[in-house]
């Protein structure tokens, strides 16, 4: 078994697993970050969303093997030292919102929403009614209503 | 409202008072409750979930054409919780917090949250100082540890606040000495007992002292309603910050040692068995796995039909995928493996319950094999003049109650012990089931009640917990079972496929007549309600000439308006466990409310009224007539809208509330047809208000947040989610298959109103907004494009709109380009409209 050693919130890790193992179970079953969930496995529901260098991915459809030494990944418990608080602005916008039902999908949720923002800023914009309706995490407690709002807000904190 | 020539004789349907608002308020005597001070270490004490003096005998109205009116579905479930309760218990602890252990399930409802609050209001305590668990699997409480019927709030509010009352009532005593007041001088507030000179002493430092030596009867009194400080007022989640920050802790985040990742291999059709498995060894030595095990999957142990699959765990859930895939499984049949959509609709149709109303037309004379529910009024026509009758039927598809969180247990079967965690809303009955699976006595199961990641009724089903167990069994170690996506989808529970037919008669601007005959395939309420239904039925005016899902629709079931002669009828196909089956946030209102509403304004537009007015007029409960109101003028029904956008309204009493909402649909092209590779974009919901009374509401907030999830629902019946059938499996393998509402399809406005108090109890509200949501949109698009669809959901039939996945092997592989593919996975299509 290959080791793999790559950074996770700020932390470098080494794990010996196979080189096909999708990151998301050597985040969850061997690294123990259970922020990242599982929804589909198949790079559709985005509850995994976490970021790889500051931008997002899924981490379900990314064979470990392919995460370099100098990757640095993020998840939503490594989300606050990005911003160096407590709570990134986005979670306090969730928090003020009371957005989750369950929150079962909230962390991705809230990594998407964290990319999308720091997409359309950097290009000079802000975030749209059309940008939110393209993220694609699922939600079946139907919390939409609240993430629209909850990015808006977190969105001029950031 | 225009004058009405009746020639039916029919029973009274006076607009039925709210069992919860008979009685004002501030009017009421204060009655006295009765609890238990515990000896414990620190203050405890104790109340019977019975506590609740409105559960006093009360004799039932006598049968009426809708009994839902007068005794419903949570009536059902209090009723039967309460001859066998034991104790539930509050604590204060020494650093002054307060704990509960509720024996209720938490899958986002806000149960704990309500509890805190109840108890914060009583004591004089923070909210955020009361902390509520979720209590294991206590066999002692019987029926009354299940989450489900939106009976939860109802059930625990007065016993709660007496426990909480009763703690109250000792801090202060113990208070008294030390402050040097009378108790009755006392006042508690931010978790401080304070005196009329304004010294204090924290709950702290009276934990102990309260304590009880020896274990009593107590009783005590309630704050009145017109005191209530925290009752009624916005309270965030008592996990908010847990939830955004990832340390909210699920069931496959448990830390369990050993208890390493299990996948099913499952069979190709809908209940299959292993015939055999014909590479094991080779499996068993693929990288990471531990197990390879056959096991049984019979969802009802004892009681139904069989099937099976092979376990697999492995070091990573990821391994666990792929040995899945790599066994060479052969498999026998199913159990439905010749039914599609099409060998369905058939038979629902065959069993279409016979009609009972008279008719100007000739009788409609499908064989049905049961009696209609409600009475048949006959003599309805006599006298009527010219009588005009519209009559259709509408079809719903399959629907998946499938949480994020997929069905997860933990089991560790080791030593003639079973330890278990999984998320359930009946965990008396998993631990039932278990202990028979295991061979073991309840006694010798452990059922701990994880937060669940979302609900809807899949989790009033054991399936999960028995696999990990059986497998724990089997390989003598600890598991942590989860099934995959594909397997929530094919093997998950659904709600069945049914057909709902009206028929109306009207004469001039009088409607004479409405029956609606409802044809399903049987739903599985074994588990849920099953016992608890036999338990009462001896006070039921209705139960016994009826199956059990005719109980549990009669008990839902109603028409909120004056319609004339009222009859229901429902039927139903293939045994209980023919399909996996269940209920979906709501029992039967997605399907029977919508195939209504329509008619409804169908009525309307005959007869040449509003539907707005046409409802108004014909609203039969003050309450409903109140919100209807509200979200008329909220909702500004009526205003100019451009061609192809339409509003339409519905109301909707159930589970002690009523709830209006108003929805604007846009079917124009330049919305219908936007384009997002993969998604069921279509016609759009714009725009809702909801006015919402539930009697009390305890957390406005939590409620809103109900109503969101429930239209958010209501707009996936309508548009975009359904199972095909085809040849003995679904066809739909993950999400994006399955098109529950996605960010593109849910509406960029929603106001939800929450009404006053209108009376002093609260409501149930998780599945409130499901059947009147649905019902909106069906009628809002109806409208638009000006014409009634009477197919549910609209696509359904027109396309599947996503490439099948394979069911050998049963999971699809993960893809390998995440790393680029984002957001849009590689395997999205074009978007689908399923209005086109
Ligand atoms: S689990 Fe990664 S996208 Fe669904
Ligand atoms: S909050 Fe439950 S799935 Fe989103």
């Amino acid at each position: 078994m290959p080791p793999h050693t790559f950074k996770v919130n700020g932390r470098p890790v080494t794990v010996e697993v196979e080189d096909d193992v999708r990151l998301l179970w050597v985040l969850r079953d061997l690294l123990k970050i259970n922020g990242p969930k599982y929804g589909c496995g198949i790079n559709v529901c985005k509850a995994c969303t976490s970021h790889i260098n500051g931008r997002a991915f899924n981490p379900c459809s990314v064979p470990v093997g392919q995460i370099r030494p100098t990757d640095e990944i993020t998840t939503i418990e490594g989300l606050p030292d990005t911003v160096g608080a407590d709570l990134h602005p986005m979670q306090e916008a969730w928090i003020d919102r009371d957005v989750p039902q369950c929150g079962y999908c909230q962390p991705g949720q809230i990594m998407a929403a964290v990319d999308l923002v720091k997409k359309v800023q950097a290009e000079g914009g802000s975030v749209t009614d059309d940008d939110i309706d393209e993220i694609r995490n699922m939600c079946a407690c139907g919390t939409y209503a609240r993430i629209r709002e909850a990015i808006k807000q977190g969105a001029e904190n950031m | 409202m225009p004058a009405k020539h009746r020639t039916a004789p029919r029973p009274s349907r006076r607009p039925v008072a709210n069992k919860s608002s008979a009685g004002a308020p501030g009017g009421m005597q204060r009655r006295r409750f009765l609890g238990y001070l515990i000896a414990a270490p620190t203050l405890a004490v104790g109340v019977k979930l019975t506590a609740d003096g409105v559960l006093e005998a009360q004799a039932l109205p006598s049968p009426t054409p809708e009994v839902s009116e007068v005794y419903d579905l949570s009536d059902l479930l209090l009723d039967s919780t309460r001859p066998t309760a034991n104790l539930i218990t509050i604590v204060v602890n020494e650093d002054g917090t307060v704990s509960f252990s509720i024996p209720r399930a938490e899958s986002g409802q806000g149960i704990t949250t309500t509890a805190a609050m109840l108890i914060a209001e009583e004591m004089g305590i923070d909210v955020s100082d009361v902390n509520v668990t979720l209590a294991d699997a206590r066999p002692e409480l019987l029926f009354n540890q299940q989450t489900q019927g939106s009976a939860s709030v109802i059930s625990i509010y007065t016993p709660v606040r007496v426990a909480a009352a009763l703690a109250r009532g000792q801090l202060v005593e113990a208070a008294a000495t030390i402050l040097g007041d009378e108790a009755e001088n006392l006042r508690t507030t931010g978790g401080r007992v304070l005196s009329t000179a304004g010294s204090s002493v924290p709950f702290a430092e009276l934990a102990a002292a309260a304590a009880n030596s020896v274990t009593r009867e107590a009783i005590t009194e309630l704050k009145p309603v017109d005191e209530f400080e925290v009752i009624g007022t916005p309270q965030r989640r008592d996990d908010v910050l847990a939830a955004v920050t990832g340390r909210k802790k699920y069931t496959m985040d448990l830390d369990v040692p050993e208890a390493l990742p299990t996948m099913i291999a499952r069979p190709p059709t809908i209940k299959g068995t292993v015939e055999s498995v014909d590479n094991l060894a080779e499996v068993k030595g693929m990288p990471g796995v531990t197990d390879v095990v056959e096991i049984s999957t019979d969802a009802e142990p004892g009681r139904g039909t069989t099937s099976s699959a092979v376990a697999v765990r492995a070091r990573t859930f990821g391994q666990c995928i792929d040995a899945v895939n790599a066994l060479d499984i052969t498999w026998g049949g199913g159990n439905v493996d010749d039914e599609s959509d099409a060998t369905i609709l058939e038979q629902l149709r065959a069993a279409d319950a016979p009609a009972n109303l008279p008719s100007p037309g000739p009788l409609d004379e499908a064989g049905g094999v049961l009696p209609l529910v409600t009475e048949p009024a006959t003599g309805a026509l006599d006298g009527v003049g010219a009588v005009e009758t519209i009559d259709q039927e509408f079809v719903f598809y399959w629907r998946s109650n499938a949480a994020m969180e997929p069905n997860v247990a933990i089991a560790d079967v080791r030593d003639g012990e079973a330890e278990i965690w999984t998320p359930s809303q009946i965990p008396i009955v998993t631990q039932s089931q278990i202990a028979q699976v295991l061979g073991m006595t309840p006694g010798q199961v452990t059922v701990h009640v994880p937060r669940g990641g979302g609900a809807f009724g899949r989790r009033l089903f054991s399936d999960v917990a028995l696999d990990a167990a059986r497998v724990s069994q089997e390989i003598g170690k600890p598991v942590r079972l989860m099934w995959h996506r594909a397997d929530e989808c094919r093997a998950g529970r659904v709600h069945p496929m049914c057909i709902s037919r009206v028929r109306a008669s009207f004469s001039g601007s009088e409607v004479v007549s409405f029956e609606q005959r409802h044809t399903s395939v049987a739903t599985d309420y074994t588990e849920s309600f099953g016992d608890m239904i036999t338990s009462q039925a001896a006070k039921l005016p209705f139960a016994n000439e009826l199956t059990l899902s005719q109980t549990v629709f009669l008990l839902t079931a109603s028409v909120p308006y004056d319609l004339g002669a009222i009859a229901l009828g429902y039927n139903e196909i293939f045994d209980f466990d023919r399909f996996a089956t269940g209920s979906v946030r709501n029992l039967n209102n997605q399907d029977f409310r919508p195939a209504q509403e329509l008619m409804v304004d169908q009525l309307a537009a005959r007869i040449g009224e509003d539907p707005m007015e046409f409802r108004l007029e014909r609203v039969e409960d003050e309450r409903a007539k109140a919100c209807l109101e509200t979200v008329r003028d909220e909702g500004d029904w009526g205003r100019d809208l451009p061609e192809g956008v339409a509003q339409g309204v519905v109301v909707h009493n159930e589970y002690k509330g009523s709830v209006a909402v108003l929805v604007e649909v846009d079917t124009r092209t330049a919305t219908a047809e936007r384009e997002i590779a993969g998604a069921t974009t279509g016609p759009r919901v714009t725009k809702v208000t909801v006015a919402v009374d539930v009697g009390l509401p305890i957390n406005p907030l939590g409620l809103k947040a109900q109503m969101e999830g429930g239209v958010m629902t209501g707009i996936a019946h309508v548009f975009t989610g359904s199972l095909h059938l085809r040849d003995g499996n679904f066809l739909e393998g993950s999400w994006d298959d399955y098109r529950y509402t996605r960010h593109w399809n849910a509406p960029p406005e929603i106001d939800v109103i929450v009404m006053p108090p209108s009376g002093d109890r609260p409501g149930g509200a998780g599945e409130l907004a499901v059947g009147a949501a649905t019902a909106a949109v069906a009628c809002a698009y109806a409208r638009a494009v000006g014409e009634m669809p009477t197919s549910f959901p609209i696509g359904h039939t027109k396309d599947v709109p996503f490439e099948v996945k394979p069911v050998v092997p049963p999971l699809p592989p993960s893809p390998v380009d995440g790393l680029t593919a984002y957001p849009t996975p590689s395997a999205a299509g074009p978007a689908f409209n399923p209005a086109s």
